[in-house]
């Protein structure tokens, strides 16, 4: 796996680190953030002066390329399916930041099913399986509403784990489920901020360059 | 004509022509996302989204039970119902039985959505009265083969009485454009071919467009599907 770039926050009740998506963790108490300065290439920073490239004029095509690459990287990966391109093509004038906000939506909901999930699992009396499995079936749910095939596929193994009551199988199941949900997060933060700079680059208009 | 009572009700015209769609799912990421395939494909379409089916049915007017004049207001104002199958408490096929056992709501086409594709499901669905199945995710191209359904009502609604066949081919049910001429108590011989929204009063009907039944009529009682439908509309 790419190290993540952009920043993750999930949020557990434990107090020891729980994620291993990326290098560089702070525990504060019960909060795991996860941050990871953003190279300068990569979300439009020039690296000569710094300043974001759609302000410099070279902004609107190198961005366009950049989001399309990253986009292709995803669905290359399996990350993305064409569920993810259905809900572009509904974003328009009309609703012009319609991804953004399901996928905000989302995230929110994730991660409460997340912090269920993993209080489920850590009772000390005997785990409650089923109520894991509705969690998880609205996981998988909205998973797929959204086209995030991977964090999906792992909520149905996660799930096949809860039905056969396999703790340690759970467990596991859910360390992946947070690590890929990490990384989901992570790309799709990456590709709306491409996507802003974009919508500002073709905003501004220069005088003629020599 | 074909529209015998509850759509007459309906006597607002300058609304005719938008059509409202009830959607009902606990996923606020699902609710977003039908809210706007239902919007993009039509213009005119106005969507309340609520999260369960007890909502629905507040709603629609049929929680308390209340006699048919007092559920006047918003159920018969309704195009569409479009649930999601699994919702805790009560399911998106209990909400499909109260409905269509519901003498105002029963003509109310209902869409079931699920992301389990398992047959006998949608088997039960379809037999319980739903006009068509959708497995999760729902796609623009789902979304779009309900204009079928509820154009249908809207169009009744303005008064039109046009064929609602024209050629449609509908994968899974067809529009029930010949639950006019036959009525279950209506079982008099009919050629196979009978399948156009002309008037009860004249059974012997010209064959209309492609979209004929596929089992023939007369045989209301072969197919559960197609006589419970029809009990459903009638």
């Amino acid at each position: 796996m790419l190290p993540a770039t952009g920043s993750c926050q999930v949020e557990t009740k434990l107090q020891r680190r729980t994620n291993r998506c990326t290098p560089t963790d702070r525990v504060r108490g019960q909060q795991v953030t996860i941050s990871i300065p953003a190279p300068a290439g990569f979300v439009g920073l020039s690296a000569k002066t710094g300043l974001p490239l759609w302000m410099l004029g070279l902004g609107a095509d190198r961005l366009w390329a950049d989001m399309n690459r990253l986009l292709a990287f995803l669905f290359h990966q399996g990350i993305l399916d064409e569920q993810f391109l259905q809900l572009q093509q509904l974003q328009d004038e009309t609703s012009p930041n319609f991804v953004s906000e399901v996928v905000n939506i989302y995230f929110h909901e994730s991660e409460k099913l997340l912090r269920n999930l993993r209080a489920l699992l850590m009772e000390r009396e005997l785990s409650d399986y089923k109520k894991m499995g509705i969690h998880l079936n609205q996981f998988m749910g909205s998973s797929s509403s959204i086209g995030a095939k991977r964090v999906r596929n792992v909520c149905v193994a996660f799930r096949a784990a809860t039905e056969q009551s396999n703790r340690a199988g759970c467990l596991r199941a859910l360390e992946m489920l947070e690590q890929e949900y990490c990384y989901l997060k992570n790309k799709l933060h990456e590709l709306f901020q491409i996507e802003q700079q974009r919508a500002l680059a073709a905003g501004v208009r220069y005088p003629a360059q020599n | 004509m074909w529209s015998e009572k509850a759509d007459s009700f309906d006597l607002s015209p300058p609304e005719s022509d938008e059509v409202h769609v009830l959607a009902v799912d606990d996923s606020l990421v699902d609710r977003k996302v039908i809210e706007r395939l239902l919007k993009i494909s039509a213009c005119n379409c106005k969507v309340t989204a609520v999260d369960s089916g007890m909502r629905a049915l507040q709603f629609l007017g049929l929680d308390a039970e209340k006699s048919p004049s007092d559920s006047f207001d918003h159920g018969l104002k309704v195009d569409l119902i479009i649930t999601d199958y699994c919702m805790p408490g009560m399911t998106g096929y209990e909400l499909l039985k109260k409905i269509k056992e519901s003498s105002t709501l029963k003509q109310i086409p209902v869409v079931i959505m699920s992301s389990e594709n398992v047959l006998a499901r949608i088997d039960r669905c379809l037999e319980e009265g739903a006009e068509d199945f959708i497995v999760k995710p729902v796609k623009l191209s789902d979304v779009k083969r309900l204009k079928d359904y509820y154009m249908t009502r809207s169009e009744v609604r303005a008064g039109s009485c046009q064929d609602k066949a024209g050629g449609r081919i509908n994968k899974r049910k067809l529009p029930d454009t010949d639950t006019d001429t036959i009525t279950p108590d209506d079982l008099s011989p009919s050629p196979p071919s009978i399948s156009s929204s002309t008037p009860p009063s004249s059974p012997s009907n010209s064959p209309s467009s492609p979209s004929s039944v596929p089992s023939s009529p007369p045989a209301v009682l072969d197919s559960p599907i197609r006589r419970l439908k029809m009990t459903s509309t009638d």
